[in-house]
C-alpha cells in the first residue's frame, strides 16, 4: 500500500477525533462521539497496519491480545475506583510514548536531525515523568502509599536541582545524540523526577494533578509525532493536551490556587497549628428528627464530596432522593468542581446510582438556588462548603470559590465527628445556629434517613 | 524535511487552538467521560509503536515496541469501553406523573 493511501486514512482519522471530542461536550450527543472516536482509532490502527515498513505481524497481534485482556477489567472497575483507573492509563499512555521514543533513539540515533533529537528528547522526558508521576498518583488514590503529602527540607531545591541536570543532559545530547550513556541517564533522570513531583501532592489536589498529567501525556504522544513526522499523532496529541491544561485550569480556579501553589506549595502541612482555639458548639440531632425535617422541606440541595465516595454511599443517597421525591420534595444536587478526586468525579459517582442527571446542578446554578432552598444535606463535602473562604482573610482557603450551603435555610451536615477534614481548616459551617450536624458514617446515616421517611408513611405537608 | 518541519508547527499550533476552543465548551458534567475519551485517544502512541514493533529492527526495539503496543491497547479497549459505560449511566428524569 502506498504512503498516499495511508496519508488519508490519517486524515480521517484526525476528524473523527475532532468530532469525537466535539460530540462529547454535551449528554445526547456524547456517546455519539465515542463511537467516532473509535472509527478515528480502527482507522489509525488499520492505516497503519498497510505501512511498507511494517512487515513483521506476530508480536503485534500478540500485544494486541494482552492489551485487549488487561484493557476490558480495566474498563469494567466500579466508578468508584475510576479516578485511580485514570491515573493507571495515563501511566500506559506515557510508557508507550516513552519506549517508542527509546526503540527510536537506539535505532536511528546516527541519523538523527538536531529536530527530530530535540523533540525525541522531549517525547522520552515527558514519557517517563509522566509515567512514574501517575504510578504514584495512582498509588496514592489507591492508598497504597500514604495520601498525605509528604515534605521535606529543601525539597523544592533537590527538584530544580535535578530537574536543572535533565535540562543541562538534555541541551547536550541535543547538540551530539551518540552519547548514548547520557541518553539512559536522562531516561533515569525523568523516571526519578516524576516519582519526586508526586510525593508531596496531597489528595485534594489530585483533580489538577491528574488533569496535568492528562496534559504530559498528550504532548508526549504530539512530541512522537514531530520525531516520526507523523501529523496524525501531532493533532491527537495536541488535542489531548489542550483537554488536560483546560481541566487543570479549571480546577486550579475552582481552589483559587495556581499550578506553582499545587505543584511545589504542599496544601495542608502548615495550618494544622491554627486550629486548636475556642471551643465553639455545635447543635446534632437523631435521624429521626432529620428526616421529619428533610419530610417537610419543599426543596432539598444535597452537597456530596469525597467522603461520600469513601463511603460508598451513592446508592444511598439515591433511595433518599427517590424517597423525598415521592413525597413531593424537590431534591437538587450541587456539584464543587473539585468534590472528589478528579474532575466531575461527582457526576459519575450519582450517574452510576440512576440519579438523572439534570437534578445535578454546576456550582454557579446551585449558588443561585442555595439561599431559596429549605435545607441543605452535605454528605462528604468539607473544605468547599466554608463560609470562611468568603468571609476569613485569614483562612488558607480565604478567595475560593465555594457553594453557599450557608445562605440555605436549615443546613444539615453528615459527618463521624467534628474533625476538620483533609486540609487541616476548621469549617465554621458547623456552628452556626441554622446547622444540624448529623454525626455518622455516610452511607448508614443516609440509610437510617431512608428508614425514618419510609415507617412515617403518609406525607402530608 | 526544513520545509516539513515548519508545516508541523503549524499542524501543532492549529490543533491545540482547536482543542482549546472545543473542550472549553464541554459539560462539566462529562469532565470524567473527557478525561477517559483523551486518555483513549492518547493512545494514537500505537502508530507508532506498531511501527517499531513490525519492522523489527533489532531485538530491543522489538521489545520495546511491544511492550508499547501493549500499553497503548490497554488504553484503547479500557478507554473507549469505560467512555461508553460511563456515558450509559447518564439519564435524565422521567417525566412527572400526574
Amino acid at each position: 500500500m502506498n504512503t498516499h493511501t495511508v496519508d488519508i486514512i490519517y486524515m480521517a482519522s484526525a476528524a473523527c477525533f475532532i468530532l469525537a471530542l466535539k460530540w462529547l461536550s454535551a449528554v445526547p450527543t456524547a456517546r455519539r462521539g465515542v463511537i467516532t472516536g473509535i472509527v478515528g482509532m480502527l482507522l489509525a490502527v488499520g492505516g497503519t497496519l498497510l505501512r511498507p515498513e511494517v512487515k513483521h505481524y506476530e508480536w503485534i497481534a500478540v500485544a494486541v491480545v494482552i492489551g485487549t485482556v488487561i484493557g476490558v477489567p480495566m474498563a469494567m472497575m466500579p466508578m468508584t475506583a475510576v479516578p485511580q483507573r485514570t491515573a493507571l492509563s495515563h501511566a500506559f499512555g506515557a510508557l508507550a510514548a516513552a519506549l517508542v521514543g527509546t526503540a527510536h533513539y537506539f535505532t536511528e540515533h546516527e541519523h538523527l536531525t538536531r529536530f527530530t533529537m530535540a523533540a525525541l528528547v522531549l517525547e522520552i522526558l515527558l514519557g517517563f515523568l509522566t509515567f512514574t508521576a501517575s504510578l504514584m498518583a495512582f498509588g496514592k488514590l489507591q492508598e497504597l502509599i500514604p495520601t498525605r503529602p509528604i515534605t521535606y527540607r529543601g525539597q523544592n531545591i533537590v527538584n530544580f536541582t535535578l530537574f536543572g541536570a535533565a535540562l543541562v543532559i538534555a541541551v547536550m545530547l541535543i547538540l551530539n545524540p551518540l552519547q548514548s550513556g547520557l541518553f539512559l541517564g536522562l531516561c533515569g533522570l525523568a523516571l526519578v523526577i516524576g516519582v519526586l513531583l508526586i510525593v508531596p501532592i496531597g489528595g485534594a489536589d489530585m483533580p489538577t494533578v491528574i488533569s496535568l498529567l492528562n496534559s504530559y501525556a498528550g504532548l508526549a504522544a504530539s512530541a512522537m509525532g514531530f520525531v516520526l513526522g507523523n501529523k496524525l499523532l501531532i493533532i491527537a496529541g495536541a488535542l489531548d493536551g489542550a483537554s488536560g491544561l483546560i481541566l487543570s485550569i479549571i480546577m486550579c480556579k475552582a481552589m483559587n490556587r495556581s499550578f506553582t501553589n499545587v505543584l511545589f506549595g504542599a496544601f495542608g502541612q502548615v495550618q494544622t497549628a491554627a486550629v486548636a482555639g475556642e471551643q465553639k458548639s455545635a447543635r446534632s440531632v437523631a435521624p429521626e428528627e432529620a428526616a421529619a425535617l428533610l419530610e417537610n422541606a419543599s426543596t432539598v440541595m444535597i452537597v456530596p464530596g469525597y467522603g461520600m465516595a469513601v463511603a460508598q454511599a451513592q446508592h444511598a443517597v439515591r433511595e433518599l432522593y427517590d424517597t423525598l421525591t415521592k413525597k413531593g420534595v424537590d431534591v437538587k444536587f450541587a456539584i464543587h468542581p473539585v468534590a472528589g478526586r478528579m474532575p466531575g468525579h461527582m457526576n459519575v459517582l450519582l450517574a452510576e446510582a440512576d440519579i438523572p442527571y439534570d437534578r445535578l446542578l454546576e456550582m454557579d446554578d446551585a449558588n443561585r438556588e442555595l439561599a431559596q432552598t429549605d435545607v441543605a444535606l452535605v454528605i462528604g463535602a468539607n473544605d468547599v462548603t466554608n463560609p470562611a473562604a468568603r468571609t476569613d482573610k485569614t483562612s488558607p482557603i480565604y478567595g475560593m470559590p465555594i457553594l453557599d450551603v450557608d445562605k440555605a435555610r436549615t443546613v444539615m451536615v453528615i459527618k463521624r465527628s467534628l474533625n476538620p477534614g483533609f486540609a487541616g481548616i476548621d469549617n465554621s459551617l458547623y456552628y452556626l445556629d441554622k446547622t444540624l450536624m448529623l454525626f455518622g458514617d455516610a452511607k448508614g446515616f443516609t440509610t437510617q434517613l431512608v428508614k425514618n421517611l419510609a415507617t412515617e408513611g403518609g406525607g402530608f405537608h | 524535511m526544513e520545509a516539513d518541519l515548519l508545516s508541523y508547527f503549524y499542524v501543532f499550533l492549529l490543533a491545540a487552538f482547536l482543542g482549546l476552543e472545543i473542550i472549553r465548551r464541554v459539560s462539566p458534567l462529562l469532565h470524567t467521560p473527557l478525561m477517559s475519551l483523551t486518555n483513549a485517544i492518547s493512545a494514537i502512541t500505537v502508530v507508532g509503536s506498531i511501527v517499531i514493533a513490525g519492522e523489527r529492527q533489532t531485538t530491543l526495539s522489538t521489545v520495546l515496541g511491544t511492550i508499547a503496543v501493549t500499553a497503548s491497547m490497554i488504553n484503547i479497549v479500557g478507554g473507549y469501553l469505560i467512555t461508553y459505560r460511563m456515558l450509559r449511566m447518564f439519564k435524565k428524569a422521567a417525566p412527572k406523573k400526574p
